[in-house]
């Protein structure tokens, strides 16, 4: 296994484009170490682009979006008040997963390229309308965050692209966001079923809404006609039962260990209406913790 | 594949080795530097046995490439008492019996330690999620929890 660690996105991209065989970016390492360890990926070039500037930073741009490095772990995000303030369903989110060990370097951007449609971050971060600077042999492209996992384990960056940003847009007025997921433990454990809402509010009516759901379908969801349910309303029951009914009829889960087919779209229902009351809170400017506190 | 030169500081030392790009830090601390405090439980990141700070941050070490600790400030379980004398987490799980076959310990006490550093008045509930990462096999979790929060209270009322 060769190891580089290029100074550049641009020259990061030029060592993947060129190299052969089996090739992964490094970052928290959390995916990429434990995958070499159980030899599910022996990866022929490691690329650590940790030692590329501004990959640990968190910036809020003059606009109000930001602007995060693909290094930062998940526990900066959390002790970020700023970032938290604005967005705390996004780093809800990605809190969520793993222990504390592991939010001391596991990222945003692995927790999106490592491609599990339970990865707890993704729902959060579609709900955001977050996107990503893909860095590659022909320049950077920016896309939403939706389009890069493209199936378990797969996305669909070409060869000698990577992700170099990502990029939440400017909170706004009247906003909130929220992330729940369920798993039969309290902690440590991958979703059976994750939600998130992104929704905006005027006066007590919901006037924008994104609803994105995670382990029931190959990819993460975003779900238009659970977000179309609400949007008009003030969130009262009966918008909340067609959300609920909206967020279950998306859903084309796998039976396994976890999860049934059946409880699966059951609880994705349950918890679209518990994640768009938190958001709906939030939006009205109650401060509610995550399940961390 | 040839190996390599890493400069860092373990404890407060500065230390050097030579690793193959694929040994964890935890490798490199154990067979390298023989610092064996750190354990190889599930070498996944679910155990939490092999926790170390990384420019003080808690990671699991089995997680970290050896490669990674280049010019970074690594702390490991043999840093944290002074001397002879012991960190008061280390005497007060003495005092409790908190452990059994020990070798979740020096992973729990470095966990612990952060935690307390970053919050010197937590919750029992905040101890157990922090330490969620630290799994001991010989299930002495209540007297481990306890006994963090029998230090933290002493530490703040000997400040």
């Amino acid at each position: 296994m060769n190891y580089h660690s290029p100074a550049s996105f641009a020259e990061a991209s030029r060592i993947a484009a060129d190299a052969s065989g089996i090739t992964r970016f490094l970052a928290g390492g959390t995916d990429v170490l434990v995958q070499l360890r159980a030899d599910i990926v022996t990866p022929d070039t490691l690329i650590d682009i940790k030692k590329i500037p501004g990959t640990g930073e968190i910036t809020r741009n003059a606009d109000g979006s930001w602007t995060l490095g693909v290094a930062v772990p998940g526990a900066e995000l959390g002790e970020h008040t700023g970032l938290v303030a604005d967005w705390p369903g996004v780093v809800e989110a990605m809190n969520l997963v793993g222990s504390t060990q592991v939010q001391g370097r596991a990222t945003l951007t692995g927790n999106l390229c490592n491609g599990s449609p339970a990865a707890d971050s993704v729902p959060a971060m579609v709900a955001a309308s977050m996107t990503a600077t893909v860095t590659g042999p022909d320049g950077n492209r920016i896309v939403a965050v939706q389009y890069i996992p493209t199936g378990p384990g797969k996305t669909s960056l070409a060869k000698g692209e990577l992700v170099s940003a990502l990029h939440i847009p400017a909170r706004g007025e009247n906003a909130g966001d929220a992330y729940l997921r369920f798993i039969p433990r309290s902690e440590m454990d991958i979703a059976v079923v994750g939600c998130a809402v992104n929704l905006r509010l005027d006066g007590d009516t919901v006037v924008e809404a994104r609803v994105s759901l995670g382990a029931v379908a190959p990819t993460v969801l975003l779900v238009e006609d659970a977000a179309a349910a609400i949007i008009g309303s003030t969130l009262d029951d009966a918008a909340l039962d067609r959300l609920a009914s909206a967020a279950s009829a998306a859903c084309k889960p796998i039976n396994d260990k976890r999860g049934t087919i059946e409880f699966r779209t059951e609880v994705a229902g349950v918890l679209a209406k518990r994640v768009a009351r938190i958001a709906y809170a939030r939006a009205k400017g109650e401060i509610i913790k995550g399940h961390h506190g | 594949m040839s190996k390599i030169h890493v400069s860092t500081t373990v404890n407060g030392d500065a230390v050097e080795y030579l690793c193959d790009p694929r040994e964890t830090l935890l490798d490199c601390l154990r067979d390298k530097l023989s610092l064996t405090g750190a354990k190889e439980g599930c070498g996944t990141g679910d155990c939490g046995a092999c926790s170390v700070t990384l420019d003080g941050r808690l990671v699991c070490s089995c997680l970290v490439l050896g490669v990674e600790a280049e010019g970074k400030e690594i702390g490991t379980v043999e840093g944290i008492a002074e001397g002879d004398v012991l960190h008061p987490l280390q005497q007060k799980f003495i005092d409790y019996a908190a452990l059994q076959c020990g070798i979740c310990t020096p992973g729990i006490l470095v966990a612990a330690k952060a935690l307390l550093e970053q919050n010197p008045d937590p919750t029992e509930e905040e101890v157990r999620f922090w330490l969620a990462g630290n799994l001991c096999r010989c299930t002495g979790y209540d007297k481990i929890i306890r006994a963090v929060m029998d230090t933290a209270k002493d530490m703040r009322e000997a400040v």
